[in-house]
């Protein structure tokens, strides 16, 4: 079982993000749960959401406090205290950031190895193709690409039925937005 | 809407209200309260959109959408409503109504707490302020129960003019996504014929009939044992409607229980030197625990009325340890579920324990649990 938490502020679609992640498991053949934090969502307050995925049906629904990966939607997180609370060395980090990894681990104080961080341009990708910085669909691009947990193609086709409401224009922008995530972290 | 019973990925209300939507009621009737919305929210989509064919009517509180359900199953109607926590507490009346007046509810009752303090986050207290008032009360573990308790519920609800609750953990299952399989309309309707009651049970202009009648002294008692006697009867039907329904519609487990008869579920060893006894969603975090304590076992109560005391009392009487974990509390006493329990155990000889998990939404790790495990040594109650 691979244990992921999501760590964002309220209104960046941390919950979103989390069923979109677990959707594309699915897509992929994997059992998936996927969980808020239940809090009462104040916009720009953190948030977390969960996401576990395995072979065979879960079944525990504690909160995660052990992530065997982490992504972080915005960096000024990295001052939350609760946001590293259970990681180990093993952990991976997924974080929306400008710095690069060896930067960011210095950051973090060693908590977790360099070679398992992974910093994502999201807000950068999210400006430019989005027009706004929105990044929780930009970051699961990075996410596919850093973990191969999920197929790109899962992703896309979990962004297009949980978007299909908003039209083809707002799924054509995540998709673009989502594979230049993707394909940024492949070139890095 | 899926008509074929291909595995879903979903939130909890979504697979409930789809359900209940193949199920084809013929009067829905709710008003919103958080955890439950979403599923009353999407039936009314549903509606809206063309979708179904039910009526469905809104109501100006839940006190107004249970007196609508009930006054439409009396005109024998297939009926449903959804309610959490305070609303559950302002249907009271009406549902203690609807179990003597012997109609077949069915509602979804997504767990939460009770204020004050207010809190809109799960535990088991509005479900335990209804468990006296005539109620056959399931409660689900994961979605998949959930699903399968409704179409079970109204098999159970039209056989036996009874109403019927399935509990569903508030925001742990309402909110959370996983794998699900929803039953198609066509194989409910194989399960579940469309509802016929029988002539001269219900409302009918041409054929008048009183519901509801006055009981004095002499007859009230005998229809109050009548309905006791008749929620106990349904207890062997709740097992073979759970056997034929999972015939109908398999659904893969990755813990296979050591007994399982639909009421009760038994996963663990098979001397345990202690059994956990629990309900709901909390019961799939105890079997995670539980994967590393090998001496400890999971009884899971599926169905809290009919109680089923025999079938407990025949895993746990040579247990030299019971602790009983519950999410409500009986304010100067123990636990609902734990003084039941005991009171169904005479001559138990092992030490037996309560503990209060899971208030107001506090999370219930595998940590705590087994500091649950390793205090059973330790009669008497704790918070947890």
């Amino acid at each position: 079982m691979v244990q992921i938490r999501i760590h964002g502020r309220g209104g960046q679609g941390v919950v979103t993000a989390a069923e979109l992640l677990a959707s594309s498991a699915f897509l992929d053949g994997l059992y998936a749960q996927a969980f808020p934090s239940f809090g009462v969502e104040r916009s720009g307050a953190p948030i977390q959401s969960f996401v576990r995925l395995d072979k065979q049906p879960i079944i525990t629904r504690e909160q995660i406090y052990h992530p065997d990966i982490l992504i972080i939607q915005d960096d000024s997180l990295l001052a939350e205290e609760e946001v590293l609370a259970g990681i180990n060395k093993k952990s991976i980090l997924i974080i929306n950031s400008q710095s690069n990894p060896a930067e960011l681990e210095k950051l973090l104080k060693n908590k977790i190895n360099r070679n398992n961080i992974y910093s994502s341009p999201a807000t950068a990708i999210a400006l430019e193709l989005l027009g706004k910085n929105l990044v929780n669909t930009v970051i699961l691009g990075s996410f596919a690409q850093a973990t191969e947990l999920i197929s790109i193609k899962s992703l896309m086709a979990a962004i297009a039925d949980k978007f299909a409401g908003k039209g083809t224009e707002i799924i054509n922008k995540n998709k673009d937005a989502v594979l230049k995530a993707y394909q940024y972290g492949k070139k890095a | 809407m899926p008509l074929n019973n291909k595995t879903q990925f979903i939130e909890g209300s979504r697979a409930i209200s789809l359900t209940v939507a193949n199920i084809r009621p013929d009067v829905v009737s709710a008003y919103p309260i958080t955890p439950q919305t979403h599923i009353v929210e999407d039936l009314a989509q549903m509606k809206a959109g063309g979708k179904a064919d039910f009526e469905y009517l809104r109501a100006e509180s839940e006190f107004a959408a249970a007196s609508i359900v009930v006054g439409a199953a009396a005109a024998g109607s297939r009926v449903y409503s959804a309610t959490s926590s305070q609303g559950l507490i302002l249907m009271m009346e009406v549902l203690y109504n609807a179990a003597g007046l012997r109609l077949p509810l069915v509602m979804t009752v997504a767990n939460r707490a009770v204020g004050a303090p207010i809190n809109i986050w799960n535990d088991h207290s509005d479900a335990m302020a209804m468990r006296d008032a005539g109620w056959l009360m399931l409660f689900a573990e994961n979605h998949q129960e959930a699903v399968d308790f409704h179409v079970i519920a109204y098999k159970l609800a039209e056989s036996h003019n009874l109403p019927v609750a399935i509990n569903v953990d508030g925001f742990v299952l309402t909110h959370s996504y996983e794998n699900v399989i929803i039953p198609g309309r066509q194989e409910i309707k194989k399960y579940l014929p469309a509802y016929k009651p029988a002539p001269g049970t219900y409302l009918n202009p041409q054929k008048p009939i009183t519901l509801g009648g006055f009981f004095t002294p002499e007859h009230y008692w005998l229809e109050k044992k009548k309905l006791d006697e008749d929620i106990k009867r349904a207890a062997s039907d709740l097992s073979r409607a759970y056997r034929d329904w999972k015939k109908i519609l398999p659904s893969p487990i990755s813990i296979k229980p050591k007994f399982d008869n639909g009421l009760i579920e038994y996963c663990g060893p098979n001397k345990p030197k202690t059994i956990l006894i629990a309900m709901g969603s909390v019961a799939g975090t105890i079997k995670e625990t539980l994967k590393t304590e090998k001496d400890t076992g999971l009884l899971k109560i599926r169905s809290f009325r009919p109680f089923p005391a025999q079938d407990l009392r025949r895993i746990i009487k040579n247990c030299p340890r019971i602790a009983v974990l519950e999410k409500a509390i009986s304010a100067g006493a123990y636990g609902p579920l734990y003084s039941e329990l005991i009171g169904s155990l005479p001559g138990y000889r092992g030490i037996s324990s309560n503990h209060i998990i899971g208030l107001g939404g506090r999370d219930v790790s595998v940590a705590t649990i087994k500091k649950i495990i390793n205090s059973t040594g330790k009669a008497g109650l704790k918070f947890w």
